[in-house]
């Protein structure tokens, strides 16, 4: 089976480019593309935390050379795809790739501002945990190229680290902040919370210690249970029990309210920053449903295909399938890529757009769907408070950020038959 | 054909789970019916359902050639009978062609329920009886122990009983053996005399047309004869005669007490009826056996289809297996909420659920269905009489007279440890104590029961409240006049035709209530508050709410969630279709079943 879709996605590579030599390569003088961004997954980590569903290996044995070569090797395969389009963000994510050395990034990117280039002032992050031999070298990674630094903090109480399985303590974690901070590098933090346990006052406090510290942009998550983790066993063994839906709600409005007094709104459901420039132009990419390029294991990328089609690329998940697939095939996907049909990708921009505090633009979503929205869904959820539409734009209210998936789905419904 | 003397017709009456399907396989196998290569596990369970569910639902025979010690070649003919009371008339009819039975036990798990029930059966059927203990080389098995029971409880002799191992194949050989010494021949039958024949069941195979498998008491059947049955007059002619071993085998002619099947003219399973009496058309027999009686369905349920345009296939698919199953009746019906589908009528629960089934799973339809109802007859003020099979249809209340409803009288072995939650169990389902017998530890109850009490969860409650060793057991016994009311329910204030029912108005307000919980439970929670109600007329007599959901949003989404939350769109999408919508609420169907199953008072 592999072989067979192996096959189809060589094929696709044959009679490919003639069609993007077509449609995309030729307007570029002319026509001004939107934004590309390229998203790197480095899949290692030092230990594999008990809440994370990615698609992350312990790096024991790890082929960090022959790993950099495939996924230099993916974007210039990307690039015959693709054609001449300018990258105006990069970012490095995982696993953890603040595991490379700094050098090891540097080629990375230079590599990509050779195949694509890199526009002037784009946007390079790197995924850091704060550790102290990863702070160390915060000051190198920035000399090698990144300008922003999202440190994976997850909490600033040691007990709650160590049920996250994170191998640093709350002091060093803070230590690793304000080593960022010492660069020129934009800085961000990511915290968990509603974990198990955890009553709102003590979330309360942690944040606003967070607020103080040194940086322009916060990711808040609430804590999920992926089934297939440490966590999602133990879930269901009942041997872990999560804050209830209306208590996780609760969770979520003392998150806003103390964000927003702080001067730091939430500009998507999980994300804050200080300032309108401090948002993360990379994950405004994905939420805008704009295109971007999935280079390593597993990473996934959207990306035009012929006439108009959006084009879904999923890569080889296992480091070394993905090294072989590149030795192979050129390029790491794992089948051909799926022509997303114009319902999905009006669900994927709804599910995606929604979640934004500049909200969706109705225009362009109608356009996808190729019909207007359902006025039966539309009248309901204005009813129950839970959408508003300003200067063409569907925002979602407080209570309907709480229920974002559900309102993306209602959006996107069909008008009732009959 | 066989001298009466070399025939031996039996039946195996065991509970579920304690080797029948095992030993007639055995049987089949020792006697060389089938290969090894041939046999699969439970050869006579035909269908898909039957295999899984461990149960039998249409009657089938094979006939087994056996040279026994004695020298001499005898014709065993083993009548596998369902063993559900939805099945209960079957039962008795392929009982009553049968002489004797075995009565398998499990030696670790000793008598139950269903085994007295059945095996009461065959004594009333005047049957000799001989005890197989089973599963003997089980470490739990206790013979003694067993046969003990089986001298108390059943008033069995049990010193004779066989212990055997189905699975192994342990003494099968002595099982053979007993049927001949053991059980008797068919006592009467003249060659001479003008065909008389029972109908023991009927079905449609797709290459031989309708089969029909019969046992005769006299005369003889054989190719080319004109037959009628007697409670039509239709007559039809023979094409073929035959036995199964379980394979077909033609034969010339069959004799007396002999069983077989022919197959004929006839085009419809609806045309036979189990029971009925076969005889010749030139040189009729002087009366028909008795013991017949026709279908009559007793549970009435619509059924819709999910898509409204698998309407057509629905159509189709219930021809198809009415063609095979004389007691499933239907006719179109049209719902404000469901669309167009059908009314059908069932022998019992279990029916329903096997159609129901059947059409989802070999027709591959989706379904809705409604609450299980039972016919009233409603007496209407201007003298009308009109038969409600469907309580949306209750004209208005003004106008009628009175409402009668079908009573049922019951039958119920249970261990008297279970005697009074038994009891209770009636009582609260208005019935009426006829008599309470004792026989060992087992009582035995017998109840008049209004139907419409029992229909839907009347026996999964019974089973349930005595750890399933009571059985039960009914017949219908008239109507009742009955204070009965509509029962409606309203979700998000829209009434829901589809969950319409009549109660007595004594119990309206525990089945409102307990509508209402279960329904809480079934419907998932909307983006709002949403109120479930059970009303009489505009009075509301329960009522619970499904609370708004308050949180449904994912933490994380960025580049590769876009994938992942898009098949979640699209697994919700489909979801959706098993979703009936009722002004801005969805309903899974699930709950229009579930809804009414299981009490939990």
């Amino acid at each position: 089976m592999a072989d067979v879709e192996g096959e189809r996605s060589q094929k696709f590579l044959q009679t490919e480019p003639e069609l993007t030599d077509e449609v995309l390569v030729e307007p570029v003088a002319g026509r001004d593309l939107p934004p590309l961004a390229l998203y790197l997954h480095w899949p290692y980590c030092a230990r594999i935390c008990p809440y994370c569903d990615f698609n992350v290996y312990r790096d024991r044995g790890r082929e960090v050379e022959p790993l950099i070569a495939a996924m230099i090797a993916d974007l210039a395969a990307h690039r015959e795809i693709v054609g001449p389009r300018a990258l105006s963000s990069v970012f490095f994510g995982g696993g953890t790739p603040s595991l490379l050395e700094p050098k090891q990034i540097q080629r990375i990117l230079a590599a990509a501002d050779q195949i694509f280039g890199i526009e002037a002032g784009a946007e390079i992050t790197l995924e850091a945990n704060p550790t102290d031999s990863e702070a160390s070298r915060f000051a190198d990674f920035v000399a090698a190229g990144v300008n922003r630094l999202s440190i994976g903090v997850q909490s600033l109480e040691d007990l709650a680290l160590r049920a996250l399985g994170r191998t640093h303590d709350a002091a060093e974690a803070i230590a690793a902040v304000e080593e960022a901070a010492k660069t020129s590098a934009r800085v961000s933090l990511d915290l968990i919370y509603a974990r198990e346990g955890q009553s709102p006052e003590q979330w309360a406090a942690e944040l606003r210690e967070a607020l103080t510290l040194p940086v322009e942009h916060l990711s808040l998550y609430q804590l999920t249970i992926e089934p297939q983790t440490a966590f999602g066993r133990r879930f269901a063994r009942s041997k872990l029990n999560p804050p209830e839906p209306d208590l996780a709600a609760h969770f979520f409005e003392i998150t806003q309210n103390i964000t927003a007094a702080a001067g730091f709104p939430a500009y998507e459901i999980s994300n804050h920053a200080r300032a309108p420039a401090a948002q993360s132009r990379h994950n405004l990419i994905y939420w805008r449903g704009e295109d971007y390029l999935g280079i390593g294991p597993g990473a996934h990328g959207r990306l035009p295909g012929p006439t108009g089609a959006r084009l879904a690329t999923k890569a080889v998940d296992h480091p070394r399938a993905y090294i072989d697939q590149i030795a192979a095939r050129a390029i790491g996907w794992e089948g051909p890529p799926e022509v997303l049909t114009a319902d999905a990708i009006a669900g994927e921009y709804a599910l995606m757009g929604i979640r934004l505090a500049e909200g969706l633009d109705l225009a362009r979503l109608e356009r996808h769907l190729g019909r207007q929205i359902s006025a039966k869904s539309w009248r309901n959820l204005v009813d129950l408070g839970l959408v508003g539409a300003e200067n063409g734009r569907i925002l979602l209210s407080e209570a309907g950020r709480l229920l974002a998936d559900r309102v993306a789905l209602a959006l996107i419904e069909p008008p009732p038959r009959r | 054909m066989t001298p009466r003397a070399r025939i031996r017709n039996f039946s195996i009456v065991a509970h579920i789970d304690h080797g029948k399907s095992t030993l007639a396989d055995r049987l089949i196998q020792m006697t060389g019916g089938l290969s090894e290569r041939e046999m699969k596990d439970q050869v006579l369970d035909s269908m898909d359902i039957e295999r899984e569910r461990g149960i039998t639902i249409k009657a089938q025979t094979v006939r087994l050639d056996y040279k026994a010690k004695d020298g001499e070649n005898y014709v065993l003919n083993l009548m596998d009978t369902p063993g559900h009371v939805d099945f209960a008339y079957e039962v008795s009819r392929s009982l009553a062609a049968c002489e004797g039975s075995l009565l398998v036990v499990d030696a670790s798990q000793g008598v139950e329920a269903q085994t007295l029930a059945n095996v009461y059966q065959a004594i009333d059927n005047n049957h000799d009886i001989v005890p197989v203990l089973n599963k003997i080389d089980l470490p739990a098995a206790e013979p003694d122990r067993v046969k003990a029971q089986i001298e108390d409880v059943i008033g069995l002799d049990a010193s004779e009983a066989i212990p055997i191992s189905a699975k192994t194949g342990l003494n099968i050989d002595q099982v053979l053996e007993a049927i001949v010494t053991r059980l008797p021949a068919p006592k009467i039958g003249d060659p001479q005399a003008p065909l008389k024949a029972m109908l023991i069941d009927s079905w449609y195979d797709p290459y031989l047309g309708v089969v029909v498998l019969f046992r005769i008491v006299d005369g003889v059947i054989r190719k080319g004869m004109k037959l009628k049955l007697w409670s039509t007059g239709a007559v039809h002619g023979v094409d073929k005669v035959g036995v199964f071993r379980p394979k077909i085998e033609d034969m010339e002619a069959l004799g007396p007490g002999e069983v077989g099947f022919f197959t004929g003219s006839i085009k419809q399973v609806a045309d036979t009826r189990v029971g009925d009496t076969i005889t010749e058309d030139k040189r009729p027999c002087d009366g028909p056996l008795p013991g017949f009686k026709p279908v009559q369905p007793v549970v009435f349920c619509g059924i819709f289809p999910l898509d409204a345009s698998e309407f057509e296939d629905l159509r189709n698919a219930m021809d198809k297996l009415r063609l095979n199953d004389a007691s499933f009746s239907f006719e179109m019906e049209t719902s404000a909420a469901l669309g167009f589908g059908f009314r059908c009528g069932f022998l019992g629960l279990l029916h329903l659920e096997i159609i129901q089934e059947r059409l989802t799973r070999e027709f591959n339809l989706d379904l809705i269905t409604t609450a299980p109802s039972v016919v009233y007859q409603i007496f209407m003020r201007d003298g009308a009489k009109l038969d409600l099979h469907n309580p949306a249809d209750l004209p208005d209340v003004m106008r009628i007279e009175k409402i009668e409803e079908p009573w049922i009288r019951a039958t119920i072995l249970t261990p008297d440890e279970y005697l009074g939650s038994v009891i209770k169990l009636c009582q609260d389902r208005r019935g009426e104590q006829v008599n309470l017998s004792y026989s060992g530890a087992r009582a035995m109850l017998q109840y008049d029961l209004p139907l419409n009490e029992v229909v839907f969860d009347f026996y999964d409650r019974l089973k349930s409240i005595s750890k399933g060793y009571a059985s039960f057991d009914y017949q219908m016994h008239g109507h009742r006049e009955g204070d009965l009311v509509k029962l409606q329910v309203l979700v998000n204030a829209e009434p829901v035709d589809a969950l319409a029912m009549l109660v007595h108005r004594t119990r309206a307000e525990t089945r409102g209530r307990s509508m209402c919980e279960k329904l809480k439970d079934l419907i998932p929670p909307h983006m709002f508050q949403v109120p479930i109600q059970a009303a009489i007329g505009g009075k509301v007599i329960a009522r619970e709410t499904i609370r708004a959901l308050r949180k449904d949003v994912t933490a994380k989404c960025y580049g590769g969630d876009a994938t992942r939350k898009r098949k979640l769109l699209d697994k919700q999408k489909e979801g959706k279709k098993r979703m009936r919508e009722y002004g801005k609420v969805e309903i899974p169907q699930e709950a229009f079943i579930a809804a009414l199953k299981m009490d939990a008072d």
